[in-house]
């Protein structure tokens, strides 16, 4: 164990703002990429149900 | 007449009918290239010491936002497609308009920066080694923004478009073309510079006009 | 003849959705527990450094970023050069798919290495020869993914891509070389960064669980980023219909 207390773990040695800066911000990006890809399949499957759902109608162009 | 030397003379003709518009990269630079001084400070040692860089710079946007009329209007009127539908050499082609570019473009710039150089308080050698290294980078500027020209054929951003695609690849040439003169300035021997630029414009000689031809395929499907 | 060769049974995108959809949940557990063990190991288990303290502890993140969006964009690069060379529609997906995740990599290595930079070497940002490389890389990339996005007709802008993509892959070495000769000459303005601390075998396999955790995140988040392009290109097979109707309201 490296650390005595929570507080010296936040504290990195004085460095925390460095540290957590950037593990802040790759774990900020590393969580909004997968949901916005999630999203991105999501409305396509959405797009591709009501373009199957408009073509199935009768009287719509095949 | 060769068909290399048929599509040269056809696009330096075309130009010339513009001459305004052959003439605009030229004042781009000059105009660009003056708001260093205005943007920076008048303090001569600092101009100094930035000219080669500005000078490559300016050149090197100047190059690029021009590059688009490579290809565009030949496409607009069809003639483009003409020509690649004609049989002959695509690669040919490429290499006739990249040379007709810099020709138009990039020679006037060459005889324009050492100009500009003065302006910014550049001496004797260095003015010349600036001189030496545009006559070599032009050239592999036109070279390297057919390419982009051809893959952004018809598309609506293609000005920009070019710009960010084309400049990271122009940087070795802008750093071994600046630092040619920046070697001279600081007394060094600028003949490693020359080199590698050399090397380069071999390079992109053999290379480039290929990728502007399998981009002209890719765009013209 | 063709075939009978296994690899390119997963060029049809209907047996690639399938397989990623498989493979998707094991991938990000892999990744999510790599990157636990190496964050455990390089937080509690490895020792502070000498000279730089606790804020070596960036490099965990920093380095596996920065080989990261490396390879990814020789992935990319090769995907989308199979897409156009053979044709292959599947590996033009993949490397459209690959991008956005090569280019936040290369942010990342790049935020990381100024914070990392600030409190060790004093400057935010330094032009050194391999920080300077990386922003050209992060040009690289959203180069490609600019050049694809503004071509309407998906074909061409897979070739195109793919075009581009191989230019930027022959240049890289040549960008890196330049720009490492230019950061010699003028070495007087610029720090040594090259010295990372000496590795205790700790901190080491600390780096490369999180690398190997950000390889497994960059093949979980492709396939996801890959599946949804090939409903939008296939939206009107009878395949995509299937799995679409046999899911109902069911996430496919």
């Amino acid at each position: 164990m490296n650390w005595n207390s929570a507080s010296e773990f936040f504290s990195m040695g004085g460095y925390g703002v460095y540290v957590w800066g950037s593990y802040a911000v790759t774990a900020v990006l590393l969580v909004i990429e997968p949901l916005l890809a999630a999203q991105r399949r999501r409305r396509a499957v959405e797009r591709a149900r009501e373009a199957a759902a408009a073509e199935s109608q009768p009287g719509a162009p095949q | 007449m060769s068909f290399l030397g048929a599509i040269y003379l056809r696009d330096l003709r075309l130009a010339m009918r513009r001459r305004v518009e052959a003439l605009l990269p030229v004042a781009f630079f000059v105009v660009s290239a003056s708001l260093f001084p205005l943007g920076v400070g008048p303090e001569p040692e600092t101009l100094r010491q930035i000219a080669p860089g500005v000078v490559w710079v300016c050149a090197l946007l100047a190059a690029m936002l021009s590059v688009n009329q490579l290809y565009a209007s030949d496409h607009a009127d069809g003639s483009l497609e003409q020509l690649l539908l004609s049989g002959e050499s695509t690669v040919l082609v490429a290499a006739a308009k990249a040379a007709a570019h810099w020709t138009v473009s990039g020679l006037p710039l060459v005889v324009a920066a050492p100009l500009f150089g003065l302006l910014f308080g550049m001496h004797g050698d260095a003015l010349r080694t600036l001189f030496y290294s545009l006559l070599l980078g032009t050239p592999i500027l036109s070279l390297l923004g057919g390419v982009g020209a051809a893959l952004t054929l018809g598309l609506r951003s293609g000005g920009m478009l070019i710009v960010l695609l084309v400049l990271p690849l122009s940087i070795p040439a802008l750093i071994f073309g600046a630092g040619a003169a920046g070697a001279v300035d600081s007394g060094l021997s600028p003949a490693g510079n020359y080199s590698l630029l050399g090397a380069l414009l071999i390079a992109c000689l053999l290379l480039a006009p290929l990728a502007t031809a399998a981009a002209l395929r890719i765009s013209m499907e | 003849m063709a075939d009978s060769i296994p690899w390119f049974v997963f060029a049809a995108p209907s047996r690639f959705y399938r397989l990623a959809a498989a493979l998707e949940p094991w991938l990000w557990a892999i990744a999510a527990a790599l990157a636990a063990a190496g964050l455990y190991i390089g937080f509690f288990v490895a020792p502070t450094d000498a000279t730089q303290g606790d804020a070596y502890r960036i490099i965990f993140i920093h380095v596996p970023a920065a080989w990261m969006s490396m390879l990814v964009y020789l992935a990319m690069a090769s995907w989308a050069a199979v897409g156009w060379l053979l044709n292959a529609r599947m590996a033009s997906i993949l490397a459209r798919a690959l991008a956005p995740t090569g280019a936040i990599f290369t942010f990342i290595a790049l935020w990381t290495g100024a914070l990392w930079g600030r409190p060790t070497w004093g400057a935010w940002w330094v032009w050194d020869a391999r920080l300077t490389s990386e922003l050209i890389l992060l040009f690289l990339y959203l180069g490609f993914i600019a050049l694809v996005a503004s071509i309407d007709d998906v074909r061409r802008g897979d070739k195109a891509g793919a075009l581009l993509a191989i230019i930027g892959a022959v240049n890289i070495p040549i960008i890196y070389f330049s720009v490492r000769w230019w950061n010699t000459l003028h070495q007087g303005a610029t720090i040594n960064l090259t010295t990372a601390p000496k590795m205790a075998s700790t901190m080491l396999t600390a780096m490369l669980l999180m690398t190997l955790s950000f390889w497994a995140y960059a093949f979980a988040i492709s396939f996801s980023r890959a599946r949804a392009e090939v409903i939008e290109r296939e939206s009107r097979t009878d395949w995509v219909r299937q799995l679409l109707a046999g899911g109902d309201r069911r996430e496919p």
